[in-house]
């Protein structure tokens, strides 16, 4: 250790405000761009899920709606038609 | 002709994207305790500079930035190569993922050396050589994402950056040889190839650590933010389809 006490080490002989400035920008700001990175993958991937959910009920209502019963003409349905 | 298999497999988003999830731990890991290792040392451990007190401090992460801020941009100007002759997706991936990491690390090279340059000079910034391309190193940075981001189509987009990359490659030997061409504050090269470092080795084994450090914590940043531009891109794929399937929440 380079220093006597913890307060030397804070203070660097004057120059710790300078010092610490720098390490603290520079630790936020790395910390900051791994977390902002991790969090968009994140994002990509719920969202990616979620629109593939939609996609398959979309198709599964389209399905039941044009199901037939055999004779040619579309089964009946009690089911609500969802716009969109 | 296995050259080309091997190119052709590192073209391929799936491939490059196991090979990210398997590095991603080891990355981050090694990263860490070595920059962490570093650092420590450099703050608490190693020796006061006789000229400039503890100010010089600042160097341990000063350098590791400014280092790395020039070498993504060589990484970006190679990968801009293979974007324009080979047409190859992933190139572009790296290009433009990667250009906001350059960014942040020039600032952080600018803003550290602004710092340092207040009790070693006297002054905050000076239009020097040095300063002064770092500066427009930072502008390109700011280009590249600023085009990629206008042009929606990926070709275009991806052609138009590339261009942008390369013509302002010729700024990086500016900043490299600038402290030797013309009249500077800045002091010169602190690593050099052909000779040993002027400076004791309790000064520069912890700056090696923490340069290593930032470019294998660099490495993991690449990872996780190309495997984001791969699953935006290759999302209609079957299995960034399956792959979002197993992990969706």
């Amino acid at each position: 250790m380079q220093f006597d006490s913890f307060a030397a080490f804070l203070f660097m002989e004057g120059h710790g405000p300078y010092v610490w400035t720098c390490y603290a920008v520079f630790t936020l700001a790395l910390v900051g761009l791994a977390w902002w990175s991790l969090k968009q993958r994140t994002a990509v991937i719920r969202q990616q899920y979620h629109a593939q959910l939609r996609a398959e009920r979309r198709q599964a209502s389209a399905d039941a709606h044009t199901a037939t019963d055999g004779s040619g003409t579309p089964a009946a349905s009690f089911s609500r038609i969802h716009p969109s | 002709m296995s050259m080309w298999r091997w190119f052709h497999k590192f073209g391929s988003p799936k491939w490059f994207f196991d090979i990210a999830s398997r590095l991603i731990p080891w990355l981050l890991g090694t990263g860490l305790v070595l920059l962490l290792t570093g650092l420590v040392w450099g703050l608490a451990f190693a020796p006061q500079d006789y000229l400039q007190g503890n100010s010089y401090r600042i160097i341990f992460i000063h350098v590791p930035s400014a280092f790395l801020a020039q070498s993504v941009y060589l990484m970006m100007a190679s990968a801009a190569v293979v974007t324009l002759v080979w047409k190859m997706k992933l190139a572009d991936v790296f290009v433009q993922t990667m250009a906001p990491v350059g960014a942040l690390l020039t600032f952080l090279a600018l803003f550290t050396g602004a710092v340092w340059g207040k009790p070693t000079w006297g002054t905050w910034w000076v239009w020097d050589a040095r300063l002064t391309s770092m500066l427009i190193l930072l502008f390109l940075y700011c280009g590249v994402i600023v085009l990629g981001r206008a042009i929606a189509d990926e070709k275009s987009s991806a052609r138009a950056v590339a261009v942008l990359v390369l013509v302002g490659v010729v700024n990086i030997p500016i900043i490299k040889y600038s402290v030797d061409w013309w009249n500077t504050l800045h002091q010169p090269a602190t690593f050099t190839l052909t000779k040993r470092p002027s400076m004791p080795v309790e000064m520069w084994a912890p700056l090696l650590l923490s340069v290593v450090g930032l470019y294998l914590l660099f490495g993991w940043l690449t990872c996780v933010r190309m495997q984001t531009g791969i699953l935006v891109r290759e999302h209609r794929t079957s299995w960034v389809r399956a792959l979002v399937r197993s992990q969706g929440v």
